[in-house]
């Protein structure tokens, strides 16, 4: 089975990402550092099954966010987002 | 307030332990657990929470599971379907029982949600036990008045191996007798004599079948295994949809 | 400090029943093979792959896949330690050992490095000190389980360091760089241990 077939979506992060932003950011806009695209967190594919969540841009593939659990911190890699947009009014994702 | 915006308040999200109050089989791998939630903030539909399990010996695993219960019913219903050698499904489904704690944080969620308000035409395009969050947008879409009903038609297509995994049976074929509601299955492995549904993979005739015109603008929702919700939106969007209004959820390769 | 846990009544997980012994700490035993992958699976036609030694003086030693194949095969049977706490017991590789590798790269000149950083196809690094990738104990590996090693367990060649955590045996590896000094791969600068001894535990940087 590919790794393609096991892959989640920023969904699945979600909880995670409740951990580091204060409110929900699936429906936040982030731009692709390496090649420029706009999408929807809910829509970057989630990889790194156990050991961390890697979120890819679905147009490029590169690693826009990277975060890992360790013992006392958070670790938090986001330098494949150049910018991010997160709404004020969730309810209007 | 069945016809405004639900909005969930930002709060930190906290692990809590939720109380098994009834357990209900839907098919033969597939069981509905309903939950009493301390201090439950609410949900929109789409929403999912992260159930924790942890061994005696300190032994964890975590996964997330879509909420299927509607935003204005009670209790929280989780339906999960057992997959075979796995961590964490054949637990809740085999061994949770009625007073068990079971320890999730949520509702997580805000780009595969839909309320009411947002309106429609709604598109649901469900594989497997993909169809869950999907199943919480219609119990929410039957909840709501005649007229905002009225105003958003919604058509399910829900891919399944055989007529025995379709999950909540009973109830979409009830629904599906409401004018605004159009469910359609497709069984991909083995139907039962006499079935005048689909009988193959979703693909892109079928599609074309069941999707409004572009220029109705749809809402679109697809959840399953990964491969079918990849392949799915592609094509929605191959055929003028826009992308931004096509929104998927990845349950892995089981879905 | 973290509260006292939930414990879910009953709750085993998927764990074989297995002999102490052979289990570094915390681990547990799967007969399964799981995926793990940080990213898509790449896909490099054999015509195009090939596997290079680079030093840090711009010297280099180049495989094509033929002339990699030439180079004499070992079989080891290894138990393998994933950080996510699944061991695996008495896997069957084929591959080649990394000594032979850099005792090519050796002749050819190279400078030899403290260290060495694994890199791939899809841009996956991890780093290892030298020793780990000598005296016997890595390979590149092909081969698995008496058939060509899968693209979603790292085919056309992973390396295979079975000693150390498996995150340092890094799928669809194309060369070492080898570095005087320790430079932090892809989950290394997340927090992963550089070393990576299941013995010890070393899972995250700080882990003695």
């Amino acid at each position: 089975m590919q790794s393609e077939e096991m892959r989640l979506d920023g969904n699945a992060a979600g909880g995670t990402l409740r951990e580091l932003f204060a409110q929900d950011v699936t429906a936040a806009l982030a731009t692709c550092a390496a090649c420029g695209s706009l999408g929807a967190i809910g829509t970057l594919l989630e990889y790194g099954q156990g050991m961390g969540v890697i979120l890819r841009c679905p147009s490029c593939d590169a690693a826009m966010l990277r975060i890992v659990h360790t013992p006392g911190w958070l670790r938090v890699d986001a330098s494949g987002i150049s910018v991010m947009m997160i709404p004020e009014n969730a309810s209007v994702a | 307030m069945p016809n405004e915006p639900a909005t969930v308040p930002a709060q930190r999200l906290e692990w809590r332990v939720a109380t098994v109050v009834d357990v209900r089989a839907e098919t033969a791998r597939a069981r509905t657990l309903v939950l009493d939630v301390p201090q439950w903030p609410g949900h929109r539909a789409g929403q999912h929470v992260d159930v924790r399990l942890v061994a005696e010996d300190g032994y964890q695993a975590q996964r997330s599971y879509s909420i299927a219960s509607a935003p204005e019913q009670r209790s929280i219903e989780l339906t999960v379907e057992r997959i075979e050698n796995a961590e964490v499904s054949p637990y809740l489904c085999d061994t949770l029982v009625v007073g068990d704690g079971l320890e999730l944080r949520g509702p997580i969620g805000g780009y595969f949600v839909w309320d009411i308000a947002l309106g429609g035409p709604l598109l649901l395009v469900a594989g497997g036990s993909g169809i869950v969050p999907l199943m919480c947008m219609l119990r929410h879409h039957a909840r709501a008045t005649p007229s905002a009903r009225a105003r958003v038609p919604v058509r399910l297509l829900y891919s399944a191996r055989t007529w025995d995994d379709v999950i909540y049976r009973e109830e979409l074929q009830s629904l599906n007798e409401r004018p605004e509601v159009d469910v359609r299955f497709t069984l991909t492995r083995d139907a039962p004599s006499g079935w005048t549904g689909y009988r193959r993979r979703i693909d892109g005739e079928m599609l074309a079948e069941v999707s409004p015109p572009v220029a109705e603008k749809l809402r679109g929702y697809v959840c399953g295994p990964t491969a079918l919700v990849e392949s799915v939106a592609t094509q929605l969007v191959e055929m003028g949809h826009d992308p931004s209004r096509v929104r998927t959820e990845r349950f892995g390769p089981t879905g | 400090m973290a509260d006292k846990p939930f414990i879910a009544r009953g709750f085993q997980g998927r764990r074989a029943a297995s002999s102490a012994g052979r289990l570094p700490p915390g681990q547990y035993e799967t007969r399964d093979f799981p995926v793990l992958s940080a990213g898509p699976t790449p896909r490099v036609p054999l015509n195009k792959w090939d596997f290079t030694i680079r030093d840090t003086q711009g010297r280099s030693v180049r495989w094509s896949w033929e002339e990699f194949q030439a180079l004499p095969h070992d079989k080891p049977t290894v138990d393998i330690h994933c950080v996510t706490k699944w061991s695996k017991f008495d896997t069957t590789w084929e591959g080649i050992s990394v000594d032979t590798l850099l005792d090519a790269a050796k002749t050819a000149g190279l400078a030899e490095g403290a260290f060495v950083v694994a890199f791939c196809d899809g841009g996956y690094t991890t780093n290892l000190p030298i020793d780990d990738v000598s005296a016997g104990k890595a390979w590149v590996a092909f081969g698995y389980d008496g058939a060509p090693l899968p693209p979603e367990h790292g085919g056309p060649a992973r390396l295979l360091v079975p000693h150390l955590y498996f995150w340092k045996s890094a799928k669809w590896v194309r060369g070492l760089q080898l570095l005087p000094k320790d430079q932090p791969g892809f989950w290394e600068q997340l927090g992963y241990h550089d070393r990576g001894d299941p013995w010890q535990e070393q899972r995250y940087q700080g882990d003695p």
